[in-house]
């Protein structure tokens, strides 16, 4: 070892050294990191305010390096508004998972992604509920088993509803600014999704951005991390599929180089 | 000096996610346990090692550190 | 001293709020509290404040919980229905320590009950939401009072750092009085733990969060020395004519107006007859009903409710003398001569 080796993968500054409580193989983590490092590139942690849920992110008001406010169950959306109604010079993110954001806070969630509140929203959707014991979600599978839906979700004859596909729910609305889903099944995969967490925390002041991570949770899937990510690629993807849904910004950009051209 | 990964042993949960990720397979889950009872992740031959971040960005705690070398 | 304006008691309320410094008001529509967040929405952005018109009770609660949070006075109102929505934001301000002030304009119940005048949340205010917390109850009989509380209630949740409810009716809402706003600047105060960016020091965590038992008994018990505090501090109630009555009324608000009829009316023929109104519902005026139970015949407890403000009467009383209850409810307003009769049938007895 050389001290004159250059570290090129380091700890993000906004991430708190305290060790997470998530189960092994767990992508809260990774999601975690990345809102740190976004934080980090875009020099605001000490102007940032972070909302945590309720779920197995609950205690990230531990994980992260910056003031935090701890929400109640799917209302973090409206935490943000009153934030940043009575500080629009902060930055704010809400951290929430599936059941906090697309079941019991869908209200919150839609609403305020239509008054285009400048918040940031990350959404880590690993279709289920983890802190619980593994219950089905919102966005559960069709056919996936889940303490609650035994037999796996049935949509028909049990009446259990079909997943939720949330982007393209708030992709119907005028309202929000940036709207992307992510994937953090691969290591490519979380490159590209370093890159859309920083452009929707660069776009914060212009109003509501989204991102939707496809994570895991192998705990209650009863797999090995590994064999999670890959169950994840395989089945996920293609109820959630990857992309940058809206970005007002970049198609504003786009239509006036067109129009000077 | 040389590329090479640094795994903080006691962050590590031993979940082999940077294992499957390390394109040039040169991460093993150790034989031995941290104080969590995890076996932590070891990098086996940092000479192969070509400083990717590849392992770095899928640990989900964050326990890797990446050096470049210097040519 | 300002000069005297005469208001209708909502817009009264909402302007004494501002002056008190509020400029953030999260609130969804209900009657017959709409003329609250109707005169917000147009008077917060004057003044370079915010007003949302939430999706719910509910969000609007939690907006006030993320204003709060950031160390802004911030409120909102509502009735009856709307404030057991409510009920989720504010436990979780109580458990943060954040101060917000609420106005329930409180109509008959149960479910959906109707949207004429009731006191029918006297429990939901005075035993809030889940888990051991308290909110600061008061509740103001004139327009008067109703903006003079109003501002009091500012402090007193920047001073406790805990929610504080105005519990009006229908009809304190509804009427015109003439009021004057008091003009001192509002009180500046520590609010040092607010999460406002963690420059040149460490995080702040807001959090109601404490998963080891032994942290949440602590919680509790500094919660509880806290309103020990509270109970020390600021209990007040009116007692209207009381030294030399042999007969007690208890009201609180609207009730306690009639209530003071009634007794002119009783006065004139000869019967000595009194009031004691609490105006902060918790802390309740224990002692003075105490008192007073030793030197009346009885106390007779009006409200429009079913009876709910009787049993801290009771508990204040101990026994010393006879309790006794007249209750008009769902949106029926007793009349004084209603309560004259009452009176006048229990000294017979």
């Amino acid at each position: 070892m050389d001290a004159n080796d250059t570290a090129v993968f380091t700890y993000p500054r906004s991430l708190s050294r305290t060790p997470t409580h998530y189960c092994p193989g767990c992508l809260h983590g990774v999601a975690h990191r990345l809102v740190a490092e976004a934080i980090d590139a875009l020099g605001v942690r000490e102007k940032t305010v972070g909302i945590c849920p309720v779920g197995c992110s609950v205690l990230a008001y531990k994980y992260f390096d910056c003031d935090m406010i701890e929400a109640s169950h799917g209302r973090a959306p409206a935490v943000a508004t009153g934030v940043k109604r009575a500080r629009p010079d902060l930055v704010c993110f809400t951290y929430q998972g599936d059941g906090d954001l697309a079941s019991i806070g869908m209200a919150e969630i839609i609403h305020a992604a239509n008054r285009n509140e400048p918040i940031t929203v990350i959404f880590y959707n690993n279709a289920i509920y983890g802190m619980t014991g593994g219950q089905m979600a919102p966005t559960t599978l069709v056919g996936m088993k889940t303490s609650t839906s035994p037999t796996g979700r049935d949509p028909i004859d049990r009446g259990a509803g079909y997943p939720i596909r949330m982007v393209e729910l708030l992709n119907t609305l005028e309202g929000p600014v940036y709207l992307a889903r992510q994937s953090l099944l691969s290591s490519a995969d979380i490159f590209r999704a370093r890159r859309v967490v920083q452009r929707a925390f660069s776009l914060q002041s212009k109003g509501f951005t989204f991102v939707e991570f496809v994570g895991t949770c192998p705990t209650n899937w009863g797999m090995a991390p590994v064999e999670a990510r890959e169950w994840a690629q395989k089945r996920m993807i293609e109820v959630f599929p990857i992309g940058v849904f809206r970005d007002r910004e970049a198609e504003a950009a786009k239509a006036s180089a067109a129009k000077e051209a | 000096m040389a590329n090479h990964i640094e795994i903080d042993r006691d962050r590590c949960k031993g979940c082999g996610l940077c294992v499957a990720s390390c394109p040039r397979q040169i991460i093993e889950l150790g034989r031995d346990i941290n104080a969590k009872g995890y076996h932590f992740a070891v990098q086996v031959d940092p000479s192969r090692c070509i400083a990717c971040q590849m392992c770095a960005v899928s640990c989900p705690d964050v326990a890797i550190t990446v050096y470049r070398g210097r040519k | 001293m300002g000069e005297k304006i005469l208001m209708k008691g909502s817009e009264a309320i909402a302007e004494a709020a501002v002056r008190a410094g509020c400029k953030l008001f999260f609130g969804y529509p209900i009657t017959p509290q709409n003329e609250v967040p109707e005169y917000m929405s147009k008077r917060l952005f004057e003044v370079g404040g915010q007003f949302v018109q939430a999706e719910s009770e509910v969000a609007a609660s939690n907006m006030c919980y993320g204003a709060a949070a950031v160390g802004h006075r911030v409120m909102t109102s509502s009735s009856s229905p709307g404030v057991t929505l409510k009920q989720e934001g504010l436990s979780y301000c109580a458990g943060s320590e954040l101060p917000v002030v609420v106005v329930n304009v409180m109509r008959g119940g149960p479910g959906l009950g109707g949207i004429q005048p009731a006191q029918s949340d006297y429990f939901q205010a005075t035993r809030p939401g889940h888990g051991d917390f308290r909110y600061i109850v008061i509740a103001p009989a004139t327009i008067q009072e109703a903006v003079d509380l109003m501002m009091d209630a500012f402090d007193l949740a920047d001073r406790y750092r805990n929610p504080v409810m105005v519990l009006a009716d229908g009809l304190i809402g509804q009427m015109m009085e003439p009021v004057v706003f008091r003009e001192d600047p509002p009180k500046e105060y520590d609010k040092s733990w607010a999460c406002t960016g963690c420059a040149g020091r460490e995080k702040n965590i807001v959090n109601s969060l404490y998963l080891d038992p032994k942290d949440l008994e602590d919680h509790n018990f500094h919660l509880f020395r806290k309103y020990d505090e509270v109970e020390k501090n600021e209990i007040r109630v009116e007692e209207y004519l009381m030294e030399d009555a042999e007969v007690a009324l208890a009201a609180y608000g609207t009730t306690a107006r009639i209530c003071k009829t009634a007794i002119g009316l009783l006065r004139a023929q000869g019967f000595k007859v009194g009031l004691v109104r609490p105006i902060t519902l918790w802390p309740f005026p224990y002692r003075t009903f105490r008192k007073v139970a030793d030197r009346v015949r009885f106390v007779l407890d009006v409200e429009m409710s079913m009876g709910q403000m009787i049993q801290d009467v009771r508990l204040g009383v101990v026994e010393r003398c006879p309790v006794h209850f007249y209750g008009r409810v769902g949106g029926m307003v007793p009349a004084p001569v209603e309560i004259v009769q009452q009176v006048q049938r229990l000294l017979a007895e």
